[in-house]
C-alpha cells in the first residue's frame, strides 16, 4: 500500500518526541505554532547529546583529537547549511544567534559603511520587527530614508509603483514569506528590479527556508538570513548568508578572539571569512544540531514538505470556510498559490487571546497577538489575530482538532 | 479555564460598565500589556473627602482584561483614594471567580494595575508580579 501524504506526516510526527504528549487536560497535542518555533526531531536531540557526550572541546586552535572532531563537526554543519541553500562555498555562511542578529550584523557593518544621507532603504509593510527596527535605526544613524512597498488588505504586495519606489534605493530588505499572513513574496522579480538600480538585497528567510527549497544563487540574493529554531534546529543558532565579495568588503561586527589573524598592542588584522564575523567562542553544539536538522529536512525532502504544507493549508482553509458565516474572518492572500502554511484569523468578537486560551483547553497550540508586526496590525486595523501555522509533522487530525476548538469557542462565546 | 468564560464575564466584556472617559479627571492612568496589546485607561473623579465620586475606564483587549476592568470599576465609587492605591490582586480574583491560567494573569490584572497607578500617581507594581517585559516595548516575544 502506498502511504498517503497524511500518513507520512503522522510517521514524521513520531520522530518528534514532544508531540507524543497529552496535555494536563488529557488532550492530544495539536502543535500549530511552528512559525514561532518548530519542534525538534529525535535526530537533532541525539546530535546535541552526541556532541556533548563524545566530541565537546573548543574549536579551531586545539591540536588534540577532541578539538579536531569538534572543529570538524562545527565546520561540517556550516557546509551543510551552505549546500542546503546552494551558497557557492561554506565561507559565505556566518553563524549568528538567530535571524535578528544576522540582520543587525548587516545593518551595523554593511549598512553603516555604505549608506549616506539621501540614500534609500526599501522594505515592505509586512516585515517582522526584526527586519524593520534595525533599518529604522540605520536610517536615523546614516540620514538615509526608509521607504515601504505597500500591501493590500489581504497582505499582497502592491507593485504598480515599484519603479518609483526603487528610485535612490541602496538596500532592499524584505521577507520572502510573511510570518503574520503567510504571503509569499515575488522574490526573483524584486531581486532583479533592485539589482537593476544597483541596490543590494537582503532577504529575511526565517519563514521560507524551513518550509521550501531556497536557492540563493538561482535567486541572486545578496544577503539571506534565517533562524535554526524554526527549521527543526536548536535555539540560539542562526545564520547569515552573504556573497563573498560583499562580506569581504564589510568591516567586522563584534570583535575579540577568534575573529583575528594577528593582534599587536597597536594594530590588529582580521581573520578571513567567515570567522571574521564570529568573535568569541561560537555556539558550537547548536551549530552541530542545526547541521543535523538540515540532514533531517533533506532526508524528508523539501519539495515534499512544501507540497504537504500546501495541501494541509488548503484542507484547513476548506475546513474553516463554513465558519465564515458565523463570523470567522480569515486573513491573508485569497490566492492560495500566494500563501504559505500560515493562517491568521479572528472569530466574531472573540479576542485572539481568549481564542488561544480556549483552543489551549483542547490541546491546540496557536499564537495570538501582533506576531511582531505591529505596524501591519495597525494598518489592517486588527488589535490582534490568532495564528495557526503548519509544518511537516502536522496532520489533518491537527486541523480537525483546531476546527473542533473553533466550534467550542463559538459555543463558549454564544455566537 | 472553560469555567472562566462565565455568563457574567461575557456580559461585562460585551456591555462594559462605566465605559468611557471623564472630562478633566482628577486622577488618570493608562497602560498596555505589551505581550498582547491589551490597553486600559482609568479616569477618576475625587471629591473633597478624597473619595472616588466618579469613575470611567476605556480600552480594548480580551474578554478577561476588559471584563475584569469593568467589574473593578463597579466597586470603586465611595472608596478613599488611598484604599484604591492599596487594592490587592485578590479583589480581581474574587471578581472574576476561578481559574485564570498563569499566561492570562497579566490580562486579568491590567485594570487593577492601571487604577492603582492612577491613585498612586505612579506606576503600581506588586511583589509577585513577574516582569515579563517593560511597558511600551518596541519589540516583544509573541512571534
Ligand atoms: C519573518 C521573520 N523574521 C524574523 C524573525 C526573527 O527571528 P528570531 O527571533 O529567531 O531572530 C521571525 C521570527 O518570528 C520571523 O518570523
Amino acid at each position: 500500500m502506498i502511504a498517503t501524504r497524511d500518513t507520512r506526516a503522522a510517521t514524521i510526527a513520531a520522530d518528534f518526541p514532544i508531540l507524543a504528549q497529552t496535555t494536563s487536560r488529557g488532550k492530544r497535542l495539536a502543535f500549530l505554532d511552528s512559525a514561532a518555533s518548530s519542534q525538534k526531531p529525535q535526530a537533532v536531540i541525539d546530535a546535541l547529546v552526541h556532541y556533548y557526550t563524545h566530541d565537546n572541546a573548543n574549536i579551531h586552535r586545539g591540536v588534540y583529537e577532541l578539538a579536531t572532531r569538534a572543529t570538524d563537526a562545527f565546520e561540517g554543519a556550516r557546509a551543510k547549511v551552505a549546500r542546503f541553500i546552494n551558497a557557492a562555498e561554506p565561507a559565505e555562511i556566518v553563524w549568528t544567534r538567530n535571524s535578528t542578529e544576522a540582520i543587525n550584523l548587516v545593518s551595523f557593518t554593511w549598512g553603516v559603511t555604505n549608506l549616506k544621507p539621501g540614500d534609500v532603504i526599501l522594505t515592505t509593510e509586512l516585515e517582522h520587527h526584526s527586519n524593520l527596527v534595525p533599518w529604522q535605526l540605520l536610517a536615523a544613524k546614516t540620514g538615509a530614508e526608509l521607504r515601504y512597498i505597500t500591501v493590500d488588505a489581504h497582505g499582497v504586495h502592491e507593485l504598480g509603483d515599484l519603479d518609483e519606489k526603487l528610485r535612490g534605493v541602496k538596500l532592499l530588505a524584505f521577507t520572502d514569506v510573511s510570518n503574520t499572513l503567510g504571503t509569499i513574496a515575488p522574490v526573483k522579480m524584486l531581486v532583479d528590479a533592485a539589482h537593476a538600480v544597483g541596490a543590494v538585497v537582503l532577504v529575511d528567510g526565517s519563514q521560507s527556508v524551513p518550509h521550501m527549497k531556497v536557492d540563493v544563487r538561482a535567486l541572486d540574493i545578496d544577503f539571506f538570513v534565517a533562524s535554526g529554531h524554526k527549521m527543526c534546529g536548536p535555539t540560539g543558532i542562526g545564520f547569515l548568508y552573504g556573497k563573498r565579495s560583499l562580506l569581504e568588503a564589510m568591516p567586522p561586527f563584534l570583535t575579540g578572539g577568534d575573529m583575528i589573524r594577528e593582534v599587536g598592542y597597536e594594530k590588529t588584522s582580521f581573520n578571513e571569512l567567515p570567522w571574521k564575523f564570529e568573535a568569541g567562542t561560537s555556539n558550537i553544539a547548536d551549530a552541530v544540531g542545526l547541521g543535523a536538522a538540515v540532514d533531517y529536512l533533506e532526508a524528508v525532502g523539501m519539495d515534499w514538505i512544501a507540497e504537504h504544507e500546501r495541501s494541509l493549508t488548503a484542507y484547513a482553509l476548506d475546513s474553516m470556510e463554513p465558519l465564515v458565516a458565523r463570523g470567522l474572518a480569515i486573513y491573508g492572500p485569497k490566492d492560495r498559490a500566494k500563501r504559505s502554511g500560515v493562517i491568521s484569523f479572528n472569530f466574531a468578537d472573540i479576542h485572539a487571546h481568549d481564542m488561544a486560551s480556549i483552543l489551549d483547553t483542547e490541546g491546540v497550540c496557536v499564537r495570538a497577538g501582533h506576531h511582531c508586526t505591529m505596524p501591519l496590525m495597525d494598518k489592517m486595523g486588527w488589535p490582534a489575530t490568532a495564528r495557526a501555522s503548519f509544518y511537516l509533522y502536522n496532520t489533518e487530525q491537527d486541523v480537525d482538532q483546531l476546527i473542533f476548538g473553533l466550534e467550542k469557542a463559538a459555543t463558549v462565546f454564544k455566537l | 479555564m472553560e469555567d472562566f468564560y462565565k455568563e457574567y464575564i461575557l456580559d461585562h466584556y460585551r456591555n462594559p460598565r462605566n465605559f468611557g472617559e471623564l472630562e478633566a479627571p482628577d486622577a488618570t492612568a493608562e497602560d498596555l500589556n505589551p505581550l498582547c496589546g491589551d490597553r486600559i485607561r482609568f479616569d477618576l473623579r475625587i471629591d473633597g473627602d478624597g473619595r472616588v465620586s466618579d469613575v470611567k475606564f476605556s480600552g480594548k483587549g480580551c474578554a478577561i482584561s476588559q471584563a475584569s476592568a469593568s467589574m473593578l470599576s463597579e466597586s470603586l465609587k465611595g472608596e478613599k483614594l488611598e484604599d484604591v492605591a492599596r487594592l490587592s490582586q485578590d479583589v480581581v480574583l474574587e471578581n472574576v471567580g476561578i481559574g485564570i491560567s498563569p499566561a492570562r494573569m497579566k490580562c486579568a490584572m491590567l485594570g487593577l494595575k492601571v487604577v492603582k497607578s492612577a491613585a498612586l500617581g505612579e506606576i503600581a507594581t506588586w511583589p509577585d508580579e513577574v516582569p515579563v517585559a517593560p511597558s511600551r516595548a518596541v519589540n516583544d516575544t509573541s512571534r
